[in-house]
């Protein structure tokens, strides 16, 4: 077997599926996680802190529903690590330098602390002290949310990447500024955005499965405190993720054009102040909009916070892009030539060597000179491997897929956006009641609210697609096409794996969603709440000695 | 060979602490997965599985990110390896992945349900879990230590491309290397087993070490003899450790039968690590017999760190060599991370490992003693 000329397009297509239906899987176990750690542990401070039962009986049911979905987000997680080896090795060899960097310190900073302290957490109420036990449910939510930090700053170096430099002799990217990859603004306002989207999802989770049991009057007391306190913390998050998405339009404005073009669905540059569209069809191949209702002025507001700056079109970026890669031409020839030139004579590899050799120095200058559009070459040596000979028609076909798919990114991103406006309005009207004592009354809310849980996951799923689809044709934005970054995997290969992916993860999702249920609809174990409400009753942690041993 | 500079120390330093990370992966998740593996040959009642599960249930989940860790490590600094051997592995990382996702579930659901055959089901998925993931583990090794058809071609980067059969990764020698490591992994499993449950699975726990241990040693020991005449790969020219870490500058390798033991000859201090690994193994057994947990668990462990160190050893400094390209192969001087990468991630490091050890073992001694069917049923959570 020869080594194609190119990945097949099939090969990627296949990878780009499987990625994404691993990754948006797994993401439908991480909110929850996220949101439900912190959500347990204000039930526990709460429980330490005043020592009434009932709180310890809240911690005891909700952590049951935290288990069985930490179990698959664990399993599911592990795929996502070992994905980018086995089906991105170009990737990985790209960009491993300064991206596997905090994946790795996510496991030695954050993921081993949570996986070590959870089942402690599950299992270890009878060998704690209740103080104890309260530090080990803090050091899972700490160590969960630490975990999504350094996910993201990994994810933030594909979106804008920082803190890197392309070296041509190792023939890859590499880090200069470890601080600058860590306080990259993209990862910093997505880790904020989607840690407290988790918060939501656990909120509303809480209080969909709360309000189901009050509909039926079981542990009311138990499930008026669940929805009290899932309402706040709801409130507080949902304002939190709205700014914050605000502020990633923001960043992805100045970072990511084509992002922010296709979201919007502008295909014309748009004069000061642009007009923001609230539906709209887009058209890829006619490269306009069928139908359009916009406001006038908002999306200069919107995405620059201002009245003054235009927003360029996807057109207009398309042809920046034919420019671009005519200008990264060069970069790419002199690597070729760099490399035939190392392999030639190993002693150039030595920089003392190299520094005294001339036709080495004048290669270099001139990969300097074109380096900023290296990417760009990448994106016309998919169609021809003679770059140099390449015709304009050839240069205007890979300049054309530098436009990411604009009608799904405009509506996932609008879905996600509109989601987002109904979880603020429900969780203030869910926290109006709760506050009033109302929440009994309100059949709207009993019925309604376990519906809601499916809202959040969908919110989750469709931040992801606009993030992730939103960045192609890159998996490095602006320096490393998707289509160069797969494995070298045949055909076969890949089908084989899609079909297992699917069925294991089907079975999986069939039996998680059935304990979920079974164990969602039986409620606080009669044992511990005998009264179905549980005690009020209590004694603080610290009026007794806090080395006593948990035997309530 | 050169003076070695600061970036080949650091590319030595990782290079180590990648064993280390082996090392912790083999003797942590492979006692859990040990257990997955004999679970249904020791627990002979519901109750005694419980137990079993139990016994390892607050702490694999913490070990299994031994495994996590491994994998992060490798990309962070070791990324062609990452890349390469991830890729090429395709079918045998997908079987290892697909047994390996099954465990957090069947921990987690087993026991959720009272049902006898749902709980079978599980246990049969808990077998498989530790046996697999195991065979592979030490299948890997074997496919490293014979060599890998791939190549690696400059094209404006580096793109690796896999040239053999999925087939050729199920080769006899792999096979011999992945029994090893369910030799081990059982023997630690059942280690674990015997020092923290009573009766009559206490006593087949015990049994099974001092079977482990001979089926361990004749594995080793074949396996040494075929290593010996096998086709090896050594260094035989000049190299510059501090070179860049690109795969496609050539490199002067040797590819012979033998050559696996130049280092052994070189330097036969190196002994010590085959030797360390049979007298660990014999102390294993006594202990076993004479009933003395701490002893027997211990004694597994450093027989898992003297064979690995073994085969560090033998393929000092080829990670990935390459059977048709052998110029190419992936050694610990072409294929590491930058040196910002490998000084950033040390730090990390030297941070966090003393950590995640201290914490470990914290918990381990929080859930110390014999653990009772009487304790699980009376625990809503238990597994």
């Amino acid at each position: 077997m020869v080594p194609a000329d190119i990945v097949s397009p099939a090969v990627v297509e296949l990878s780009r599926w499987q990625f994404a239906m691993t990754a948006l899987y797994h993401f439908l176990f991480v909110p929850l996680t996220l949101g439900l750690s912190f959500i347990l542990v204000a039930m526990e401070t709460t429980y330490v802190v005043t020592g009434r039962q009932i709180y310890k009986d809240m911690v005891m049911f909700w952590s049951k529903l935290f288990a069985i979905n930490f179990a698959l987000g664990v399993a599911t997680g592990l795929t996502m690590e070992f994905e980018f080896g086995t089906n991105w090795s170009t990737y990985s060899y790209y960009v491993g330098d300064i991206f596997g960097a905090p994946l790795a310190i996510e496991g030695l900073m954050a993921f081993f602390m949570e996986s070590t302290f959870v089942g402690l957490m599950l299992l270890g109420w009878h060998r704690l002290t209740k103080v104890q036990h309260l530090v080990v449910t803090w050091l899972v939510a700490l160590g969960s949310n630490l975990s999504a930090l350094w996910i993201l700053i990994a994810n933030g170096f594909m979106q804008d990447p920082h803190g890197a430099a392309f070296n041509p002799f190792t023939q890859r990217m590499e880090l200069t500024s470890f601080m600058s990859l860590l306080m990259n603004p993209d990862a910093q306002a997505k880790f904020v955005h989607t840690t407290l989207a988790g918060y939501v999802t656990g909120a509303i989770f809480v209080i969909g499965i709360s309000a189901w049991h009050l509909a039926r009057k079981n542990h009311v007391e138990l499930f008026r405190r669940s929805v009290r306190m899932a309402a706040l913390f709801g409130v507080i998050s949902t304002v939190g993720v709205i700014t914050l998405g605000d502020a990633l339009g923001f960043i992805d404005a100045g970072k990511q054009p084509t992002k922010l073009a296709a979201m919007e669905g502008v295909w014309n540059t748009e004069k000061a102040p642009a007009a923001w569209s609230i539906i709209a069809f887009p058209d890829q191949a006619a490269q306009k909009n069928v139908f359009d209702i916009q406001i006038p002025g908002l999306l200069s507001l919107l995405a620059a916070h201002n009245f003054t700056s235009p927003i360029i079109g996807l057109k207009e970026l398309e042809q920046q892009a034919a420019v671009r890669i005519k200008n990264g031409i060069p970069a790419y020839d002199a690597l070729t030539q760099i490399q035939q030139m190392m392999q030639k004579d190993p002693a150039l590899a030595n920089p003392a060597v190299r520094a005294k050799d001339p036709a080495m120095q004048k290669v270099l200058a001139q990969f300097k000179a074109h380096e900023k559009d290296l990417g760009y070459a990448y994106l016309l040596r998919r169609y021809t491997s003679d770059l140099n000979t390449a015709s304009p028609a050839l240069i205007t076909k890979a300049s054309h897929d530098a436009i990411p798919l604009v009608w799904v990114i405009f509506w996932v991103f609008r879905i996600m956006v509109a989601l987002g406006f109904l979880f603020l309005f429900y969780l203030i009207w869910v926290s109006l009641l709760s506050l009033r004592g109302q929440e009994m009354k309100s059949e709207a809310f009993l019925k309604l609210s376990p519906w809601m849980i499916s809202l959040p996951f969908i919110a989750c799923e469709m931040g992801w697609l606009t993030a992730e689809m939103g960045r192609q044709p890159w998996t490095v934005y602006g320096h490393l096409p998707t289509w160069l970054s797969a494995s070298t995997h045949s055909v076969g290969y890949m089908v084989f794996s899609l079909i297992g992916f699917v069925s294991l993860y089907s079975l999986f999702i069939v039996i998680e969603w059935y304990l979920m249920f079974k164990f969602a609809r039986k409620g606080p174990d009669s044992h511990e709440t005998g009264t179905g409400g549980g005690s009020l009753a209590g004694e603080p942690a610290f009026a007794r000695p806090a080395q006593r041993l948990n035997r309530d | 060979m050169e003076v070695l500079g600061t970036y080949a120390i650091l590319k030595i330093v990782w290079w180590l602490l990648l064993g280390v990370l082996f090392a912790g992966l083999a003797i942590m998740v492979g006692m859990d997965m040990g257990v997955g593996t004999i679970l249904r040959y020791v627990g002979r009642t519901d109750d005694e599985r419980r137990v079993a599960l139990n016994i390892i249930g607050p702490h694999w989940d913490g070990n299994q990110v031994w495994f996590i860790l491994g994998g992060g490590a490798i990309f962070a600094a070791w990324p062609t390896i990452y890349g390469s051997s991830f890729s090429g592995l395709y079918i045998v990382m997908l079987i290892l992945l697909w047994s390996m996702i099954v465990r957090p579930v069947g921990f987690e659901y087993r026991s959720k349900l009272p049902s006898a055959k749902w709980r079978n089901m599980w246990d049969w998925g808990l077998f498989v879990s530790g046996f697999v993931p195991m065979l592979v583990y030490g299948a890997a090794f074997g496919n490293v230590i014979d060599g890998f058809p791939f190549k690696v071609v400059p094209d404006g980067t580096v793109i690796s491309y896999y040239l053999g059969s999925f087939v050729f990764l199920f080769n006899p020698f792999a096979i011999l290397m992945g029994l090893l490591s369910v030799s081990l992994s059982v023997y630690m499993g059942a280690a674990m087993l015997m020092g923290r449950s009573e009766g009559a699975m206490k006593e087949r726990a015990r049994q099974l070490v001092t079977v482990a241990v001979p089926s361990a040693m004749a594995l080793f020991t074949i396996g040494g003899i075929w290593v010996a005449m096998m086709k090896g790969f050594a260094i035989n020219g000049p190299v510059d450790p501090n070179m860049p870490a690109n795969p496609t500058i050539p490199l002067p390798v040797a590819h012979e039968a033998g050559a696996w033991l130049s280092n052994f000859g070189h330097h036969p201090i190196l002994w010590i690590f085959p030797a360390l690994g049979y007298v660990a193994l014999a102390i294993g057994y006594l202990a076993a017999r004479s009933d003395r947990f701490q002893l027997t668990w211990w004694s597994g462990a450093v027989a898992w760190i003297a064979v690995l160190a073994t085969v560090a050893s033998a393929t000092f400094p080829f990670m990935f060599p390459s059977t048709i390209d052998p110029a190419h192969s992936l050694t610990v001087w072409n294929a590491s991370a930058s040196e910002r990468t490998l000084w950033w991630m040390l730090g990390w490091s030297l941070i966090f490992v003393p950590a995640i050890i201290s914490y470990t073992s914290w918990c381990f001694w929080v859930m110390r003693g014999k653990v009772t069917p009487e304790q699980v049923k009376a625990d809503d959570h238990a597994y």
